[in-house]
Formats: structure tokens, sequence, C-alpha cells
């Protein structure tokens, strides 16, 4: 019976959660990324898993709760990573930190035990070149 | 109001994608600034697919065209059509029967200064795409209105375009057109505020989808005539909006629910 | 960029053996835009793969393509139709196929590209090519009448016109039909057609629509809201059994392929009451 109302169209707004609008603003959230950056979609999930590849050298995180998200601002696209540490490892590389690239501002706080990065490429508007 | 020294606004409604309600835009926000007492040209810049002389319902009365203009085989004021209901709103119409690009972004850009000499507002509507038609249409405008609905392609073409507008510096406002108030609280729409955080730039106005619109086309008069209309009050505070005025945005929230059966019950 | 997974397409014997008979390039027009081009070529595609077609859709809005998003295969793009034009990869690499069915591909558009970018002769080829291993080749045209309609159609054999029942729209249809080349017979399909505005008088009818066009009909769609959820979703409502939309698309792919060959009707069904009621609480009919 509950399956048959969640089934029913006339019921379903009492069992929806979050409608097809949701979807489609985080398709185009990332639609928009990759026609910006010229990235396609599945470089955006490598440059995701080497993230973490490189933040596991310094530290335990848990990838399954990490989120990576992208955000449109004025005249640049920001990538915001919240990723949870689980500890820190005793057994980090020594070399600490190799030069960032001169066309990205790095910033780094620490806040409830998570890393947030924010990379802002400097001049990227809106519109992609390729 | 401004007319002196050619300072008219120069605006052009674009888009990226087509349909999403650009000349109606140019016809109705044109027709609520003359009501408002400016002196308004529209000018249709789809050369080869015109369509603001329909919606406007002056189609009988083309004489001369845009590219007429430019290749100096008329003067200006001679192919300009005044409106019959409104002594300060006229129009300019483009060429059928000729090539978007049969006009150079240069004698646009001349053509709409020469406009703006007369004029409080030159509203140029523009036609869908991003190509040479795009251009020629933003080239004379030194602000823009996006008008855009809240479906994922035309957002997404809508974000070409205001690349391409900020890449040229001219500042832009965002009209989000045809929103289903219901479908939003339901959740099957985006809200106007994903669409103004997708897009960036600020709210100049927000159209329900009323089915009136196909209707008023079908006659060529603009909506904004019948001011019992409720999207009449909302193309009157767009206007507002434009001199400058702060007008808090309409409330869009959906029709009460008996209102709702009621006119279901209405339609049977 | 590096290719994390390729998508093959049969070449084998029976994609020669089909050489022999080139498949249809049909162009999907319209020239007003906004009224339902791409997703018609989304749902008639999805339809005629469904009736075990092979089929490639086309996207040729180079710089606003959307055709990838309506099929919901936006992540999956990496190549487009001018990587191939160009040579940078074969058309291997750049057709997509689709999540559901495995006889649709798509050929997606470039993004950060212009319309004047593609060789009018190579497209020509690229159609060519194509119609040697599809059976149907859908070209999704981009608004208005410039370089991209002109390109978009000069592959093709074959136009289906969409129009919506608005003087506008009729009016730039009839415009798209006169630049069509000679010896072309069109087919039109009449979309977003709402019965109850027709018969208040407020909207052109089917009808109406035809005595100013004249063209064959190839069918009608109804209006209905449930199109916008499938596009924000990505899935094709020609896949809902329970869409009146969706019921009109698999009719137009069976008028096509000829298995229909009944006359069209030129109304659809009213909504019915329910899926109003519906619509009241949540938004949908």
């Amino acid at each position: 019976m509950l399956d048959f109302l969640k089934k029913s169209d006339f019921f379903k707004p009492f069992f929806r959660r979050e409608g097809s609008g949701a979807t489609a603003r985080e398709r185009l959230r990332l639609v928009l990324l990759s026609d910006h950056l010229s990235l396609a979609p599945d470089v955006v999930d490598a440059l995701k898993a080497e993230l973490f590849a490189v933040l596991s050298k310094y530290v335990d995180i848990d990838p399954q709760h990490a989120e990576v998200t992208f955000e449109m601002r004025e005249r640049e696209v920001a990538m915001l990573a919240s990723v949870p540490i689980l500890a820190v490892r005793n057994d980090r590389p020594s070399a600490p930190r190799p030069p960032a690239p001169p066309a990205t501002r790095v910033r780094r706080r620490k806040r409830k035990g998570a890393v947030q990065t924010k990379l802002v490429p400097t001049s990227m508007g809106n519109s992609a070149q390729a | 109001m401004s007319g002196q020294g050619g300072g008219a606004r120069r605006i052009v409604i674009t888009s990226g994608k087509g349909g999403v309600g650009k000349t109606t835009t140019t016809a109705n926000v044109g027709a609520a600034l003359a009501m408002r007492g400016h002196k308004v040209v529209l000018v249709d810049t789809d050369i080869g697919l015109r369509n603001l002389d329909l919606v406007m319902g002056v189609e009988k009365r083309i004489v001369f065209d845009l590219v007429e203009v430019v290749e100096g085989r008329c003067q200006l004021r001679q192919a300009l059509i005044r409106d019959k209901r409104f002594e300060s709103l006229q129009m300019l119409p483009a060429a059928q029967t000729r090539e978007k690009t049969a006009v150079s972004e240069e004698q646009m850009d001349k053509l709409i200064g020469d406009l703006a000499k007369t004029a409080d507002f030159v509203l140029i509507d523009c036609p869908a795409g991003i190509e040479h038609g795009f251009r020629n249409a933003i080239a004379g405008a030194r602000e823009a209105i996006v008008v855009t609905t809240p479906e994922v392609s035309a957002i997404r073409d809508a974000d070409r375009v205001v690349g391409k507008l900020r890449d040229r510096g001219t500042p832009f406002q965002l009209i989000v057109n045809r929103i289903r108030p219901e479908m939003v609280k339901s959740g099957e729409m985006m809200s106007v505020e994903d669409v103004s955080e997708i897009l960036g730039g600020v709210i100049l106005g927000v159209i329900p989808e009323d089915e009136e619109v196909i209707d008023t086309t079908n006659r060529g008069e603009p909506l904004v005539l019948d001011e019992a209309h409720r999207l009449a009050a909302i193309y009157g505070k767009i206007a507002r909006r434009l001199e400058g005025e702060v007008v808090p945005l309409t409330d869009l929230e959906a029709p009460s629910f008996f209102s709702r059966l009621f006119a279901l019950w209405k339609a049977g | 960029m590096r290719a994390f997974e390729t998508t093959p397409v049969e070449s084998t014997t029976e994609g020669q053996a089909a050489a022999a008979t080139l498949g249809r390039a049909i162009v999907i027009t319209s020239g007003k835009g906004g009224v339902g081009k791409t997703t018609t070529t989304a749902n008639v595609g999805t339809a005629l793969a469904a009736l075990g077609k092979r089929v490639v859709l086309v996207d040729a809005d180079v710089g606003l393509r959307n055709l990838d998003i309506v099929l919901g295969l936006e992540n999956r793009v990496r190549y487009h139709l001018l990587d191939v034009i160009e040579g940078n990869v074969g058309l291997d690499d750049a057709l997509v196929r689709d999540k559901r069915s495995e006889n649709l591909y798509l050929l997606a558009a470039a993004q950060a590209r212009e319309k004047e970018d593609v060789d009018t002769a190579e497209m020509m080829n690229l159609m060519e090519q194509l119609r040697e291993r599809f059976e149907y080749v859908l070209i999704d045209c981009p608004a208005g009448i410039e370089t991209g309609f002109r390109n978009a159609i000069a592959g093709a054999q074959h136009a289906i016109i969409v129009c919506t029942p608005e003087v506008s729209a009729v009016r730039d249809a009839d415009r798209v039909v006169g630049l069509l080349p000679n010896g072309w017979s069109p087919e039109l399909i009449v979309n977003r057609l709402r019965p109850a505005l027709v018969k208040k008088g407020k909207m052109l009818s089917v009808e109406d629509v035809n005595a100013i066009l004249r063209l064959p009909l190839l069918g009608v769609i109804p209006d209905e809201p449930g199109v916008i959820v499938s596009t924000n979703k990505g899935e094709p409502i020609a896949l809902d059994e329970n869409s009146a939309i969706g019921a009109a698309f698999r009719a137009i792919a069976g008028r096509i392929v000829g298995e229909d060959r009944g006359e069209v009707s030129t109304t659809t069904p009213e909504p019915g009451f329910f899926t109003k009621l519906g619509a009241l609480f949540g938004g949908r009919a």
C-alpha cells in the first residue's frame, strides 16, 4: 500500500524530498564548470583523486565524506574542498611544500578538523577558450 | 528625461537560447517605459527572422527597414514606425529578406548612437545564438538584459552570453521568465535564487508563466496594455527598476490552494 | 586529454554491409529558437533506438550545445564534432554511447568554439561517414538561419520542421522551409499544443498552422510541464510509458520507420482531471 502511495503521482509531493529542480541545479554546476575550464568531467574526477592522494601523504583523510565543490564567482571559478581529517600522519614526507604555480593563489585554513582548500584561478572569465 | 546629447540608455535584450522571451520582453518593457512617459525606440536586429513587428502589431505598416537605413537608402525617421497606442514609442524593424551579415558591428553601433540622440531608452532585441547577429546586437549596447527561463539548457546558454558580456565589459541584469511557482515549490523547477546564484548578476525581474502571452502575441498587443493583467504590474516594476528605483521583487508565491482549486474547477 | 574508457561502435562486417545502403540523415530545424528542436532530436532518436534502429544524434549547435544535457550525457562528452573534423581524434573516440540504449550514440558540438569554425564540405563528409554506420543520423540544428543553420543542413537529405502554434514560430518556420534545398519535402511536427487554449480560440490550431506551412504532418505533441522535469534529470520523456508526450514521440518514430502509416491526429488528449489534480498538489502534470 505504501509502495502504491509512493508510486502514485497524486501522493508524490508528500513523499518527495528533493525534486528534479535540485538535480538540474547540480548538473548545471558541473557542466558549467567544465564549460568554463574546458575540462571534461572525468578530468575533474581525476583531479579530485589526485588531490586526495596528495593530502593522504600528510594526513589520514576520509575520502568517503570529503566534498569537493566548485563555485561560480563574479569572474572566476573557485574550487572548495572540505576533507575530514582522521589523524595526522607521523611518517609524513620531509620535503614540506612545493611552490605553488604562479597563476594560482592557494589559501588554506583549518576549521573543525577539516582542511579547507581554495584554489582560485586568477583570470578565468565565463567564456571558455579552447 | 535623459534625451539630450545622446545620453539615452542603450540596452540589448539577449539570451543565447531562442524562445525564452526576448522579443516579448522587449515589447512589454518598452511599452511599460513608454507608459511611464519615456521616449523609447525598439530595434529588431533579427535580420531574416524578424518578429518584434508581429508582437507589436505593426507588421502591416513596415515601409523601410534597418538594413535600408544602414545602406543609406532611406532616412532613419522614414523607417521608424510610431506606435498607435503610445506617442513616445517607436520601432525600427529588421529586414526580412536579407542576411545578418548585411550590417557590420560599426554600422550598428553608429545606428544605435543616432537613435540614442532623440530617445530616453533604446531597447535592442537580439537574435538567438551567438553568431554575427548577436555580435551586431550587442555592438550598439552599453548595458544588457539577459532573459532566461529556469531550465538547464536556457541557463547554460545564458551563461555563455554572460561570459561574452563580461569579456566586453557590458553590465547586465537578469530577467527570469516563465517561472512556475507551483513547480518551484514542489521542487520540480529551479528557483530564481538558483538561477541568479549560477549566473551571477542582479535580478531585474521575475515573470511567471502565463498562457495569455501567446494570445497577446496572436493579436499583436503587448500584455502591458491590459493594466488589469497581473503581468502588466510586473513589467511596470521592471520599468521602474530600470529608472533606478528600488522596487522589491514581486512575491511569486504560488497562488493559494483555494484559488488554484477554483481555477481547476473553472477550467473544467 | 586522456581517454578513460573507449566507446567503440560496431564496425564489423555488419557495418560494412550497411555501407552499401547509406542511412538517412535528417536535420531537425525550426528557424525560431526554443520551440523544441533539441527535445525532439533527443526523443525521436531515443524512440528510434528503442525500435531497434542504429541511431546517431549530432549536435550542430557549436558554442551553445544542449543535446548532451537533454540526454543526460554531459559527463561523458570528451571530444566533439570539431575534434573529428579537424582530425584531433577518430570518430570512435568522439561518439558517446547512450546510457540506456546500445543503439544510440551522440556526437556533441564544441562548446568553446564558433559556428564559423566548421567547414561545410568537412561537415558533409562527416555526415556521410555517419550514414555508413548508422541507419538514422538526426542533426540538431541551431536556431536562426546563419552559418550554423547552413552547416547543419549541409549533410542532410531530409528535414523535420518543428513549430509551435504561435505566429512568430510559424513565420520563422515558413522562412526556413523556403531556405531548404529544392527537392526536399520537409515534414512538420507541431509542438506544445494546448487543446484547451485552441478550443477557447486563444491558440492557433494544427490546421491553422498547416494552412500556412502546408507540410506533411509527422506528429503533434502536447504541452506538459513533464518535459521540464525530464530535461532537469536528463532522461528523455520518450521512455516514459505514462506520458502523452512520450507516446507522441514514439508515434513519430513509428512513422519515420514506416511502421505507422495512419493519419496523424491534429489534436492531443486533454490532461485528465486527476493529472491536473496531481499538478495542483505537486506541480506535475
